[in-house]
């Protein structure tokens, strides 16, 4: 299982990258394995303030539905426009064109105090 | 958790396993899209030896299938199946189930019937004493009761569906897989195993076939091992229960414990073709009289116009907001690439192209009825 070094995690599967205050946010190569083949990527909190740790959208595999949770504080910029025909994108390249949104984030601290790539390997199993 | 003769093969392969019905079995291998498509357009391979047999035999046999089941077994001859159900009491459905009839009864002649059931997985002790407890009903005192064995847990089943299917696994056997008409089977040697009972069923529409044979020496080995090395230079692959749930779906086929279950009539599932009237059967007044009122709801299949995908258990609803049924199956179709699923939806809003919304989390999305199998 591949989970870089170079960027933080969640329990809940996410994955972030930090530059600036402005973050990229997907889900692991983990995550995209146990959910299968995924067909819908839906953010609809574009613009809104949330916590971290709220559900920020959803994906859809074919044969399941799985919440999505915003790793740190903020505001979803974006969601990433290849998804919308390319949803799979998620399973092929989970780190790079598979990316899910882009946000603000209003502490860059807390995207530190998350999980490493070795401490999200032991939560992955 | 128990396994199949085949849990090593697919835990070998790197197939995502899961529980269900009991059994360790393979969820996907390569991915529920990429076996789909092998299925529809190829060929593929399902172990679904955790589904139950019962062989009844004996002069009455056909007596207790006539009284349990609702479909006319007595039409069957030697080598041919057909799909059935079990209904309960108050005209639900205890279980939906494959009749085949190896022998038929013909006591003339000297020959008792021998048939052969298939049921759910997930259903097999609940079938078992639902039959048993109709063999040898009041006021037959004295008959000899049908003989009822559960093979279940002796029986290899495999589904190899698939347009190239047959003609993969032709070369393995002497039995005419390539002629074999739909809802027939013939016993015999096949990749050198006697008693092998090749049928041209499935659960796919895809076509291809089902084998069953005994679980006994290395019988299940050498029949997996001859199939994929037959088929695997032609692209036949390993195909999972997620594939099999959607490659279903697609055709419009029931679930039992999804689409029909305890609480469901054949008839408002779309299963008034297998609800035979002119023979007696458990619930026939009850399903009779339901057909003459009509059903208050019917199995409808439908497909999202609005982007999302419907799940088990959605609410269904009209344009005013109200509840008019549930989603029963719901998926993102491979091959047609579009969201569709089956329900439960009253009677007025069954007719095709009615639109209707499904509840997906907090919105309601436009959907329409569609006729099944879908395209």
């Amino acid at each position: 299982m591949n989970f870089p070094e170079s960027l933080r995690y969640t329990k809940d599967h996410e994955w972030i990258s930090l530059d600036g205050n402005i973050a990229t946010i997907g889900i692991t190569d983990f995550a995209q394995g146990e959910l299968g083949d995924i067909v819908y990527v839906e953010v609809e909190t574009i613009g809104k303030a949330l916590e971290a740790g709220a559900v920020f959208g959803t994906v859809e595999a074919v044969k399941t539905v799985s919440d999505l949770f915003l790793p740190a504080s903020g505001t979803i910029n974006e969601l990433n426009p290849a998804l919308a025909n390319a949803p799979e994108l998620v399973n092929t390249d989970p780190y790079g064109e598979g990316w899910m949104v882009k946000m603000t984030v209003d502490n860059p601290a807390d995207v530190e105090a998350l999980l490493d790539a070795t401490a999200y390997a032991a939560v992955a199993g | 958790m128990k396994n199949t003769p085949f849990t090593g093969k697919h835990i070998a392969l790197g197939a995502k396993m899961a529980e269900f019905a009991g059994y360790n079995m393979p969820i996907s291998y390569s991915g529920i899209n990429d076996e789909h498509a092998a299925v529809r357009k190829n060929a593929g391979v399902f172990d679904v030896s955790h589904m139950g047999e019962f062989i009844l035999k004996g002069e009455h046999a056909l007596d207790l299938i006539q009284r349990v089941t609702s479909n006319d077994a007595s039409k069957l001859k030697a080598g041919q199946a057909q799909y059935s159900c079990l209904p309960n009491n108050d005209g639900g459905i205890v279980d939906d189930l494959l009749v085949y009839c190896i022998e038929e009864n013909n006591p003339p002649a000297g020959r008792a019937g021998v048939y052969m059931l298939v049921v759910n997985a997930s259903n097999i002790e609940k079938d078992w004493n639902w039959i048993s407890k109709y063999n040898l009903p009041a006021g037959q005192a004295g008959k000899k009761k049908a003989e009822m064995h559960n093979v279940s847990d002796k029986t290899c089943l495999l589904a190899i569906q698939g347009p190239h299917a047959t003609k993969i696994l032709q070369p393995l056997t002497d039995i005419d897989i390539l002629n074999l008409k739909y809802y027939t089977f013939v016993k015999g040697k096949f990749a050198g195993i006697d008693n092998v009972l090749v049928s041209a069923t499935g659960y796919t529409g895809a076509g291809g076939v089902e084998i069953y044979f005994e679980d006994k020496d290395d019988n299940a080995e050498k029949i997996w091992e001859a199939i994929f090395k037959a088929g695997t230079p032609q692209g036949m692959k390993p195909v999972g229960l997620g594939a099999r749930d959607t490659l279903r779906l697609e055709m419009g086929f029931c679930l039992y414990g999804n689409d029909i279950d305890d609480t469901t009539s054949p008839l408002e599932a779309g299963l008034g073709w297998i609800t035979k009237f002119t023979k007696d059967f458990t619930a026939k007044e009850i399903l009779e009289a339901k057909k003459k009122e009509g059903p208050e709801r019917k199995l409808v299949g439908f497909e999202m116009i609005e982007k999302g995908i419907p799940r088990h258990g959605y609410e269904i609803k009209d344009q005013s907001g109200e509840i008019i049924g549930v989603v029963t199956s719901g998926t993102q179709s491979p091959s047609l690439g579009k969201a569709i699923g089956m329900g439960y939806v009253r009677t007025v809003f069954a007719g095709i192209g009615t639109d209707i919304y499904i509840k997906v989390r907090d919105k309601l999305l436009q959907a329409k009825v569609s006729k099944i199998p879908f395209s």
